[in-house]
């Protein structure tokens, strides 16, 4: 794990706290903190990579969720292991549970809102958002879902625990909105996945 | 207190990792004279005590070497049978080396994938709707527990009976493997778990919890 110091340029940014946030009685794990500058610049590089290797923009799309996807069917157990989380019988918990993660890993807390009347969908948003934090869009990327990676990170965590979601972007700082607005859809139970004595 | 061994078993129900931690070494030597006072026998490609217990030779031990020489199977280095050479008095005086049978990888795996349907089983046979699953298992020299995590991966513990906080354990192991396995990009999901850092940590963890107990970790 990375762990830096927080003298990177101005110490008022805010470190991201990948573990202490929740109280784990007495654990000796090491706190893993990293600068968020770091994270955001990380990120920034992956996606202008991404853009050099693909020339179209739907694939650097694409490519991006498949990524979060691999990140999401390893990052719930981490989630998992930290919070002692049980499993949710409501899109409401799942949808608190997932704003937990995004405090966890991120160090930002999105407002749930926007819920469906069937209550199978809801919206995140984000007032600010890390990932986006030094960017602008070039005009000829204006299809470029910049933080798409977070929607493949919750398809793939949802599906490891059985659950099968869908979630796109409907507003985005980075295109001129007032806030960016992450839309998650609930499609299905995967009752095949569910593991003896969970079912 | 000794907790002997920490298993994780996949959410298909292969053994993905096993480490011993503190199993006891049983090791008897014996001069012996012609006849042999102890009856052994020839099962699961081992040469093992079958009855006549004595001076720490227990029913159930393996014969390992035969007057220094190693045993494998039935046969010596050098290709004599074990079993006809104690038959044949010339050989007496003779010393026989004993210890407890070592649970080989491949026993380990057949272990591992027959608790699989037991748990299942377990959750079936509940009185009640949604059962967990097996999470203890009590014998006489032993305690296992189980840990299901949501994802389906399962966290064995084999301890003393009397070692307290195994369920903690098997959690603290669970955020172990969430940092160490999960986190290493060259590990792949649902495969056997070889990350050094995993295994250091994890021995780390055990030896503080039977030197200084769970309320330390």
């Amino acid at each position: 794990m990375i762990v830096l110091s927080s003298t990177w340029r101005d110490s008022k940014r805010h470190l991201f706290k990948f573990s202490q946030e929740m109280s784990r009685a007495g654990s000796r794990l090491d706190s893993k903190k990293v600068n968020s500058e770091l994270f955001t610049l990380t990120y920034g590089a992956l996606v202008a990579q991404l853009l050099k290797d693909y020339e179209n923009i739907d694939d650097v799309n694409k490519q991006l969720e498949r990524m979060g996807y691999n990140m999401g069917i390893r990052l719930i157990e981490d989630f998992l292991a930290r919070t002692g989380s049980g499993r949710c019988y409501d899109f409401r918990d799942t949808a608190e549970k997932i704003q937990t993660g995004f405090k966890i890993f991120l160090g930002i807390t999105p407002t749930i809102t926007n819920w469906s009347t069937a209550g199978d969908e809801f919206s995140l948003c984000f007032e600010s958002n890390p990932l986006t934090e030094f960017v602008e869009l070039p005009d000829h990327c204006l299809n470029l879902k910049y933080c798409n990676i977070l929607t493949g990170v919750l398809r793939g965590a949802c599906e490891m625990v059985q659950m099968e979601v869908a979630s796109w972007f409907v507003q985005d700082q980075l295109k001129n909105d007032s806030v960016t607005e992450l839309r998650v859809k609930f499609i299905k139970r995967l009752e095949d996945a569910i593991p003896a004595g969970e079912d | 207190m000794v907790i002997y061994g920490v298993y994780i078993v996949s959410k298909s129900g292969g053994l993905i990792f096993n480490h011993d931690h503190n199993i006891p070494r049983v090791e008897t030597e014996k001069s012996f004279n012609y006849p042999l006072d102890v009856k052994l026998t020839y099962e699961n490609k081992k040469v093992v005590v079958a009855f006549g217990q004595r001076d720490g030779i227990n029913v159930g031990h393996a014969l390992t070497a035969v007057n220094g020489n190693p045993v494998t199977g039935r046969e010596l280095e050098d290709g004599r049978d074990v079993l006809e050479m104690l038959e044949q008095p010339e050989n007496f005086p003779i010393t026989l080396k004993f210890s407890r049978a070592k649970m080989t990888t491949n026993e380990k795996i057949f272990l591992a994938s027959m608790f699989y349907p037991l748990f299942a089983i377990a959750s079936q046979l509940s009185p009640e709707p949604r059962c967990s699953g097996i999470e203890v298992l009590e014998a006489d020299t032993f305690r296992l527990y189980c840990y299901q995590t949501l994802t389906g991966v399962k966290f064995i513990i084999v301890a003393d009976p009397v070692q307290p906080g195994m369920d903690i354990l098997t959690k603290r192991v669970y955020e172990l493997y969430a940092d160490y396995a999960l986190k290493n990009p060259f590990y792949s999901l649902e495969m056997p778990i070889r990350c050094e850092l995993f295994e250091t940590n994890l021995q780390t963890l055990l030896e503080t919890i039977e030197k200084s107990g769970i309320s330390n970790v």
